[in-house]
C-alpha cells in the first residue's frame, strides 16, 4: 500500500547493516553492539537485564541502590507469579538524594538493608547498582559482605550499572549474582531423573505448566531460574542432572558455569509453540535414554496436541495467509514465534530482536520465507516503516511496540514479560492462537482510517 | 511515634537472656546501632530456641523507600516536552532511562512515546558524553525533523558535570543542515520528583522562548491568557480550553499534550503526533494578558514559568489551586470573569469599540460562604447548578466516609478539597513529594480539615499502607499504584491522576472544572454504592 510516511522514513546509515532479507545474499546482520545514540532503540539498559532475570526470585529482597526512578519503573509490572512469598513484587530503593551522591551512599545502603532485612526476613538479598552508584564509586560489595555476616543470609551485589551496556550485559551480571547461591544447598534427595528450568520466569504461571508436563513424565524439576524462584532451590540446583535453557540470551552463561563446575549438560529449548515444546520434551526423554520415558513422552505430546487441534484448525482457517511482524527481546523466542505463526497459517514478514547474535540471525534467515525482513536493535520509525511496507496484519512485541501497531490499525499480541497470559506449553499455544485471532479478527479495524482506506481501494474478490 | 507503631517480630535464633528487646520504638530510632548489634548477636547464636521477641518499628524506615509514591524527574520533563508541537524529548544519559519512561508513559496514555537518548556507555561515563550527545542529536534531527528537542540531563550526565551548552553550541556549528532549537532542563533524578521535572521543563521553555518574537498584537481578538495547567490529563487540557472559550478568553496552554497523547488512529504514520503548543505561541507568551499557574504547592516555588513571565515580561500572574471541585473551579472562573470584564472595559475606553465578541447570556451564581457572586455564561452556570444538584442527590452516600488520598502534592490538594466539599473525611493525605509546604497548604486551603486528617509528605506506599490499615478508610483516591492496598483493605479505589495502568482511559479521566468534579463525584458515589451492594447479603437491585 502506498504510504508517504514509509517512503519518508530513511534508515540511518549506521543502522543499514543491521537489516537484511531472508533469501537474499548479503553480509551477516550486524548485531551485538551498543545502540546508536539518538536511534530511539527499544532496548533497555544493563540494570533492566539484571532486574528482569532476578526479579522472580520470590523470597529474596531486591533492593535497588540508586535514585527512585529505576526502582519505581520496575514495581510490580511483570506477570511473573509466585506460589508463595510475594516479597519480590515490592519495589525497594535507597532513593538516593543529592547529599548521598555527594557524600556517598554506602551508609544509607547499609541502613536500608538493615531495616528491610529485619522487616521482611528474606532468604537472601540482591543489591542492584544503578548508573549513579557506579559513578560515585560506592563499595557495594563491602556493604553486602558486612550485612551478609551480620544477618547470616546471602547479601549479593549485582553489578548492573545501567551504562555498563545493554540488557545482555545485565543478564550476565544477574547470572554472576545468582551463581553465588548455586552449590550451597543440600542435594541429597534429588532424583536421577531431574532437571532445572533456566530462563523461564513463570509469566502468568508458565513455569507451572511446564513443570506439570515434566512431573507427569516422572521427572523432578529441582529449580526454575528464576520463575516462582526460591533461594533454597537455587542453592541446590547443581544437584540436577540436566539443564534446560530457555531464553538463551539470559541464562546460557549460568548453564555453562553449571556445566563447567558441576558437570551438568544443558539443552537449549523453547516452550513456545507445539513444535518447540514437543522438541523440548523429546530432548529430555532422549537424554535420559529410557525407551519407556520416550513412549510416555509421545503419549503426552499426542494427548496434548489432540486436545488443541480442533480449535487451532478453526483459527488457522481464519488466519491463513495473514502476515505478522515479530519484534522481541531474544532470538529463541523469535524462532518459536515464526514456527508458532506457521502453525496457525500466518507468515512472518518482519522479524527482529533486541539481543540476537550472529548465529541467531543466520538461523532466522534460513528459517524464514524469502523476503522476510530481519532486523537487529530496531526502533519505532523503522518498525513503522517495515509494517507499512510489508502491510502486516499483526504485530507481536511488547508494550513499547503496541502503539505503533494500533495507530496503523494493526492487530497486536503482547509477548513480553509484562503480559498476564500464559503463552508457553500446549495450553499456551492455544492461548496465543486465541489472542492473535481475537486481535486480527476484531471488527474495530474496519473503522480505523488506514484499514478503511485499504478496504475501499482493494479489489473485490468476485471481480477478479 | 507511638508504641503501637511497633510490631513484634519473632527472631529466628534468639535465646539467651537479654535477647528480649521491648524498648519503645522511639528509642530504637535514637539508638539504631544498639538495635543493630542486638540483632547481630541474636542472629549469630547457633541454636534457635523458641520464644524470643524483638520489637521493631514497622512504619519508620527512613533509609529505604518501599513502593515509592513518586517517579523520577526526567519522566516529568519528557511529559511536558510532549506538549510542545513537533517536539521530541531527548535524555542525555543511559538508554534505559528513556526506555523505562517510554514504557511507563505508554502504559497510561497508550500512545506512541518516542523519547531519544544519548545512550551513555561506560566510556562516556568516564570521558564525557559530548560525542554521544552530538551524534544522538544529529540522528534524531535527521530521523524526526523535530521543531524542538527537549533535552533533559539525567543523573548520570548531571553528575559527571557535562558542559551541555558547549556541546549544544558545537552541535549547532557542525551540523550539516538547519537545526531546531534545543531546550535544556536539568533533571538529576536524585533531586525532587517527576513534578519538579515537569515544572522545570515548562519553565525552561518559557525562559528559552517567551519574548523572542516580534509581537504582533492582533486587533481582532483579545490576547490570550497563558495557562500553566500542571500535570493533568489530556481530557483536563481539553476541558480547560473549553472553559476558556466559554468565558471568552483564549488560552495558550503550556504544555498541551491533549492531542499528542490522546489522538486518533492514523491513515499514515506520524513521526511526531500532531498537536501541542507551538514554539511561536510560546514566544508570544510574553504579551499574554495574564498568566494562570495551577498548583498551590507550586505557588510556593520561587521560580516557575509564571514567575518568569511576570518578572521578565510584566505579565500579571495568578497562582491558583488546580481547579478541582466547586470552590477551586469558582476561583479560577472568577479570575477569568474579572479579566474579561477589565479587558473589554479597557478596550472600549481606549478605542471606543470593543473587540470582545458579543457576550452570551450570563447568569450570576451565588458563591458559598458569602463569597459574593460569580458571573458565568449561562451554559456554565447551568453546569455548575447541575453539579450542586447532583451533590444534593448523593450527599447521604458520601457524608462521613473516610478517604485516603495520595499522589502528587498539587493533585492531592485538589482532590482533598473536593472530598471535603462533599462531606467526605480525608483521614490521610499523602504524597511522595517533599516540598515542605504540603501540610500547611492543605490546611490553609481547605477549612474543613481538622485533627482527623493526617498529612504525610515524602511518603511511600509502605507508610501509606501502614497508616491506612489503622485508619480503616472507606475508599482510596489516587493512581493505580494504590490498587494493592485497596485490594488488601477490600475497599474501592477511585483512580485519578497518573499512572492509571490497570484500566483503560487514563488519558480521558477528567478532574478539572465543574465537569471534572461531576465525573469524580459520580464515580465516588457509584463506587461506594457498588461496594455496599457487593457487601450486602441481600443484593438489592434498587438503591
Amino acid at each position: 500500500m502506498n504510504s508517504p510516511a514509509a517512503a519518508s522514513i530513511s534508515i540511518l546509515p549506521d543502522r543499514r547493516d543491521s537489516i537484511a532479507r531472508a533469501g537474499e545474499a548479503g553480509n551477516a546482520v550486524a548485531c551485538d553492539r551498543g545502540s546508536l545514540a539518538g536511534s530511539v532503540t527499544q532496548r533497555a539498559c544493563a540494570f533492566c537485564g539484571s532486574r528482569v532475570v532476578l526479579y522472580p526470585i520470590a523470597d529474596a529482597l531486591h533492593l535497588v541502590h540508586g535514585p527512585i526512578g529505576c526502582a519505581a519503573y520496575t514495581w510490580d509490572i511483570r506477570g511473573a507469579q509466585s506460589s508463595g512469598p510475594q516479597l519480590f513484587r515490592n519495589s525497594f530503593s535507597t532513593d538516593l538524594q543529592e547529599m548521598d551522591v555527594i557524600y556517598g551512599g554506602e551508609k544509607k545502603l547499609g541502613r536500608a538493608l538493615r531495616e528491610l532485612i529485619r522487616r521482611h526476613q528474606p532468604k537472601a538479598a540482591f543489591v542492584y547498582s544503578t548508573c549513579i552508584v557506579g559513578l560515585i564509586g560506592d563499595d557495594v560489595s563491602a556493604v553486602c559482605r558486612e550485612l551478609s555476616a551480620e544477618f547470616s543470609i546471602p547479601v549479593i551485589p549485582v553489578a548492573s550499572e545501567g551504562f555498563k551496556g545493554t540488557k545482555k550485559d545485565g543478564y550476565q551480571a544477574a547470572c554472576d549474582a545468582a551463581y553465588r547461591l548455586v552449590g550451597t544447598g543440600d542435594t541429597r534427595d534429588i532424583s536421577d531423573r531431574s532437571i532445572n528450568l533456566l530462563g523461564d520466569f513463570n509469566i502468568a504461571g508458565e513455569s507451572w505448566i511446564i513443570r506439570g508436563y515434566f512431573e507427569r513424565l516422572g521427572i523432578q524439576v529441582v529449580a526454575t531460574l528464576t520463575g516462582d524462584g526460591r533461594v533454597d532451590d537455587i542453592r541446590r540446583c547443581h544437584g540436577a542432572k540436566l539443564n534446560l535453557v530457555q531464553c538463551s540470551g539470559s541464562m546460557t552463561s549460568l548453564a555453562k558455569r553449571l556445566e563447567r563446575d558441576h558437570g551438568i549438560p544443558f539443552q537449549r529449548v523453547s516452550f513456545f509453540g507445539i513444535e518447540d515444546m514437543s522438541a523440548a520434551l523429546y530432548g529430555v526423554a532422549t537424554f535420559f535414554e529410557d525407551p519407556l520415558l520416550r513412549e510416555k513422552t509421545s503419549e503426552l505430546v499426542r494427548e496434548e496436541i489432540e486436545r488443541l487441534m480442533p480449535e487451532l484448525r478453526e483459527i488457522r482457517t481464519a488466519l491463513e495467509g495473514k502476515k505478522a511482524a515479530v519484534y522481541v527481546g531474544g532470538a529463541f523466542k523469535a524462532f518459536s514465534l515464526v514456527r508458532a505463526l506457521r502453525t496457525i497459517g500466518m507468515r512472518t514478514a518482519i522479524v527482529g530482536t533486541q539481543t540476537g547474535d550472529r548465529d541467531d540471525y543466520d538461523q532466522l534467515r534460513a528459517m524464514c520465507e524469502p523476503g522476510t525482513l530481519i532486523v537487529d536493535d530496531s526502533n519505532p520509525l523503522e518498525l513503522a516503516k517495515f509494517c507499512l511496507e510489508q502491510d502486516v496484519d499483526l504485530f507481536i512485541g511488547g508494550v513499547k511496540e503496541r502503539p505503533i501497531a494500533y495507530k496503523l490499525g494493526i492487530g497486536f499480541c503482547d509477548h513480553n514479560h509484562e503480559r498476564k497470559e500464559a503463552l508457553a506449553g500446549y495450553v499456551g499455544m492455544l492461548n496465543f492462537a486465541r489472542e492473535v485471532y481475537a486481535s486480527v479478527m476484531s471488527p474495530v479495524w474496519n473503522y480505523t482510517p488506514r484499514r478503511a482506506l485499504r478496504l475501499r481501494t482493494a479489489p473485490r474478490e468476485n471481480e477478479e | 511515634m507511638k508504641n503501637d507503631d511497633c510490631r513484634t517480630v519473632r527472631s529466628r535464633n534468639p535465646g539467651t537472656k537479654g535477647a528480649h528487646w521491648h524498648a519503645p520504638a522511639t528509642e530504637v530510632r535514637l539508638f539504631p546501632d544498639i538495635l543493630h548489634s542486638a540483632f547481630f548477636i541474636l542472629h549469630q547464636a547457633a541454636a534457635p530456641p523458641e520464644g524470643s521477641l524483638l520489637m521493631i518499628p514497622a512504619a519508620e524506615f527512613p533509609s529505604a523507600a518501599t513502593n515509592a509514591c513518586k517517579l523520577c524527574t526526567p519522566l516529568g520533563a519528557c511529559l511536558a516536552f510532549k506538549g510542545v508541537e513537533g517536539a521530541i524529548p531527548f535524555l542525555h544519559g543511559s538508554q534505559g532511562c528513556a526506555t523505562y519512561i517510554r514504557r511507563y508513559l505508554i502504559s497510561h496514555f497508550r500512545e506512541p512515546m518516542d523519547i531519544a537518548a544519548s545512550n551513555f556507555s561506560e566510556q562516556s561515563a568516564v570521558f564525557g558524553g559530548g560525542a554521544n550527545l552530538k551524534t544522538g542529536l544529529a540522528n534524531v534531527v535527521r530521523q524526526y525533523q523535530p521543531r524542538l528537542v527537549g533535552l533533559a540531563t539525567t543523573c548520570l550526565s548531571e553528575t559527571i558535570g557535562e558542559d551541555v551548552p558547549l556541546h549544544l553550541r558545537e552541535f549547532a556549528e557542525t551540523a550539516a543542515g538547519p537545526v531546531p532549537p534545543v531546550v535544556h532542563v536539568s533533571t538529576a533524578s536524585y533531586r525532587g520528583t517527576h513534578m519538579d521535572g515537569f515544572n522545570d521543563a515548562v519553565r525552561a521553555l518559557v525562559e528559552a522562548f517567551a519574548g523572542t518574537d516580534t509581537i504582533v498584537r492582533s486587533d481582532e481578538s483579545l490576547s490570550p491568557a497563558a495557562v500553566f495547567p500542571g500535570m493533568v490529563s489530556p481530557s483536563d487540557l481539553r476541558e480547560l480550553k473549553r472553559l476558556g472559550a466559554s468565558m471568552g478568553i483564549p488560552f495558550t496552554l503550556l504544555p498541551d499534550y491533549s492531542e499528542t497523547l490522546d489522538g486518533p488512529t492514523w491513515s499514515d504514520y506520524e513521526k511526531l503526533p500532531a498537536g501541542g503548543t507551538s514554539v511561536s505561541e510560546i514566544r508570544r507568551l510574553s504579551s499574554a494578558q495574564m498568566a494562570i499557574e495551577f498548583g498551590r504547592i507550586l505557588a510556593g516555588a520561587e521560580t516557575t514559568a509564571g514567575v518568569v513571565l511576570e518578572r521578565r515580561h510584566q505579565v500579571p500572574l495568578h497562582r491558583l489551586g488546580l481547579p478541582i471541585g466547586l470552590r477551586e473551579t469558582d476561583r479560577f472562573l472568577q479570575i477569568l470573569s474579572r479579566a474579561r470584564k477589565d479587558e473589554c472595559r479597557a478596550d472600549v475606553h481606549s478605542s471606543g469599540r470593543s473587540r470582545c465578541a458579543e457576550r452570551p447570556n450570563t447568569t450570576l451564581c451565588i458563591l458559598p460562604s458569602g463569597a459574593g457572586g460569580l458571573e458565568l455564561p449561562s451554559d456554565l452556570a447551568l453546569e455548575r447548578g447541575r453539579l450542586i444538584d447532583s451533590w444534593v442527590d448523593g450527599h447521604k452516600y458520601v457524608f462521613g466516609k473516610r478517604a485516603v488520598v495520595f499522589g502528587e502534592e498539587d493533585l492531592a490538594v485538589g482532590l482533598t478539597s473536593l472530598l471535603a466539599e462533599i462531606g467526605i473525611v480525608p483521614v490521610l493525605v499523602a504524597s511522595g513529594g517533599k516540598s515542605g509546604r504540603f501540610a500547611g497548604t492543605l490546611r490553609a486551603a481547605i477549612p474543613e480539615l481538622d485533627a482527623r486528617t493526617a498529612i504525610r509528605e515524602s511518603a511511600d506506599f509502605s507508610t501509606i499502607a501502614h497508616e491506612a490499615r489503622q485508619l480503616r478508610p472507606d475508599l482510596l483516591v489516587g493512581n493505580s499504584k494504590g490498587y494493592g492496598l485497596a485490594r488488601e483493605l477490600g475497599i474501592p479505589l477511585i483512580r485519578c491522576g497518573f499512572p492509571v495502568h490497570d484500566r483503560i482511559g487514563g488519558q480521558r479521566l477528567l478532574h478539572l472544572g465543574y465537569a471534572g468534579a461531576q465525573q469524580l463525584f459520580d464515580r465516588i458515589v457509584n463506587a461506594l454504592l457498588e461496594d455496599k451492594q457487593t457487601r450486602s447479603p441481600v443484593g438489592y437491585s434498587y438503591l
